[in-house]
């Protein structure tokens, strides 16, 4: 069995500790999704604001897992700032590094598969993907970001 | 005489295997039971020497597995007090025994706004199928509560029995492990002109089942928990019932006559059981009635008193307050299943570090989101014990939760 250690990394369980961009956002202007996973019962919620194609704000709610909460805060601070032409890559490098198989409705962006971005604090999800039961918590986030951007531009 | 936990582990083989270095602690027989040997050999003895279809052959093995079949539905019978073979009507699972008295006497019998009464601790596999016929027929879903110790509370049960058409209970939370007055809630149900299902899903492994003492017109229960292999449950219902309701899925077994305008029904329970049945696993389900028999159901009821006692004790004497455990607490009024909270560890991440210690626990909403919602949490970790589990499970399981800590206590 991979070491626990590999699961639970000290910059993992800080965001679990200490979540960043925790809160709400009023809707309009922010969109808001909810994602859950029917396994354990983790809760995301993303609440993003969109400003001339940059996530100008995002906020986090839900409960769940030291691993769905945690991923939901990295991802948070990861994205702010940043374009939704960016996301994109980032979506898709994240989601390759979790052994995601690729959505065939959500072809790889024009410029590569992303792989060249850097995760950063990502990273340390990595170890995640040894425990294959837990890559679920670990992208419950980021298909409720998805969620959220695609109910961003239907609105918009 | 008392169960020897560690004789009985030796008619499991997986209790042999270790789990990441260590011995198999299995603590989730309420998910599913381990199988022991005798239930393992009849479903490899049924395929090496007769395996073939039933209700057909004119031959010589076909006579040994229909009769193989017909007398595994005779132990259920006499299992669970049936008075005839025929009130046994095999299904997948139990959850497939509940859908099909929505889908046929609920169908049949229910119109717009038509109570059916259910608890907030049942599994959702009573709860969707009602949730559909709600869509479907716009019956009225009404719900007991639960207390502050995982109770029934049944103070305002003769207004929300009024005018109902069907009451389904478990007769045991997969959650809390409580057990339902079930024999009270069928009167008061009959009372007010109802019908009674129980879920018996948590009961009949774990407890010597009458369905007439239950009082109960409907009983669902599933055989995998109950030493018996996946794939077989049971529906037992009342003949009458069984004659009047209308078939559930259509196919071969369950037609008497087929032509170009249409079919009629075979006799019951074969009307309910359409297409080859479940054949090895319910000779499969008929061994672990013997395997269970053999034990004795009273005996096993005893240990498992004995076991929630001791377990109940050792976590609550070793953590105190760090621990909630949900349910009630008196062991006789429950049954050995463990649903608990530890120091705000999500239970997700309890599970995982129990497992390092080769302790199975499960993690998360156990199918009873309406439950999780009134005990005010996302989700539990849940222990559960059965026949070859002893006091050395629960200890493995205390000591294992301390690991936890390291990661998640600053």
């Amino acid at each position: 069995m991979p070491d626990l250690e590999d699961l639970y990394r000290e910059i993992i369980l800080d965001h679990y500790r200490n979540p960043r961009n925790r809160g709400e956002l009023d809707t309009p202007p922010a969109v808001r999704a909810e994602g859950f996973n029917p396994l354990c019962g983790d809760e995301v919620i993303v609440y993003v604001r969109l400003a001339n194609g940059v996530i100008d704000d995002i906020k986090v709610g839900g409960q769940g897992c030291s691993i769905s909460q945690a991923s939901a805060s990295m991802m948070s601070a990861t994205v702010i700032g940043r374009t939704t032409e960016e996301l994109h890559r980032l979506n898709h490098a994240f989601k390759t590094m979790m052994s995601i198989e690729p959505d065939p409705d959500d072809p790889p962006p024009a410029n590569g598969n992303g792989a060249d971005i850097k995760l950063g604090d990502l990273e340390a999800l990595k170890g995640v993907v040894k425990f294959p039961v837990r890559i679920k918590c670990a992208t419950l986030s980021w298909h409720t970001l998805t969620q959220a951007l695609e109910e961003a531009q239907a609105t918009a | 005489m008392a169960l020897d936990p560690a004789s009985i582990r030796a008619d499991f083989p997986i209790m042999c295997r270790q789990v990441h270095g260590h011995r198999l602690v299995y603590l989730d027989s309420a998910a599913t039971s381990q199988k022991p040997k005798p239930v393992i050999d009849a479903l490899t003895d049924y395929y090496e020497r007769y395996n073939s279809n039933v209700h057909r052959g004119s031959y010589q093995l076909a006579v040994e597995a229909t009769e193989a079949l017909e007398a595994a539905r005779a132990k259920v019978a006499a299992f669970i007090g049936a008075s005839r073979d025929a009130e046994v009507v095999f299904a997948k699972n139990a959850t497939e025994a509940i859908n099909l008295v929505a889908r046929t006497w609920g169908r049949a019998n229910l119109g717009p706004g038509d109570p059916v009464v259910i608890t907030e601790l049942e599994h959702h596999a009573n709860i969707v199928p009602w949730h559909m016929l709600t869509a479907e027929l716009g019956i009225e879903l009404r719900w007991i509560p639960i207390d502050a110790n995982g109770h029934l509370d049944l103070t305002d049960l003769d207004r929300l029995l009024d005018g109902a058409r069907l009451v389904s209970v478990a007769a045991v939370s997969n959650v809390l492990g409580t057990i339902n007055p079930i024999r009270q809630l069928a009167d008061a149900a009959h009372r007010a002109g109802a019908l009674m299902m129980v879920d018996a899903s948590q009961y009949t492994p774990h407890l010597s089942t009458d369905v007439g003492e239950m009082g109960a017109d409907f009983v669902a229960f599933t055989g995998h928990k109950m030493c018996g292999p996946t794939g077989i449950g049971v529906l037992w219902a009342k003949s009458e019932l069984l004659e009047a309701m209308p078939p559930f899925l259509g196919g071969g077994e369950m037609i008497l006559n087929v032509t170009k305008e249409g079919f009629s029904t075979a006799a019951v329970p074969w009307k309910f059981e359409a297409g080859t049945p479940p054949i090895a696993e319910a000779v499969g389900l008929g061994a672990a009635v013997d395997y269970l028999n053999g034990l004795g159901m009273e005996q096993i009821r005893e240990h498992e008193v004995a076991l929630t006692g001791y377990a109940l004790r050792t976590l609550n004497q070793r953590y105190g307050d760090d621990i909630t455990i949900h349910g009630p607490t008196e062991p006789a009024e429950r049954g050995g299943v463990l649903s608990f909270e530890y120091k705000g560890i999500h239970p997700h991440d309890v599970a995982q570090v129990l497992d390092r210690s080769g302790v199975c626990v499960r993690a998360g909403h156990h199918c009873a989101k309406p439950l999780m919602r009134v005990l005010g949490c996302a989700a539990t970790s849940r222990a559960s014990m059965y026949v070859y589990n002893d006091e050395s499970d629960v200890d493995a399981l205390a000591d294992a939760l301390a690991d936890a800590d390291a990661f998640f206590i600053e």
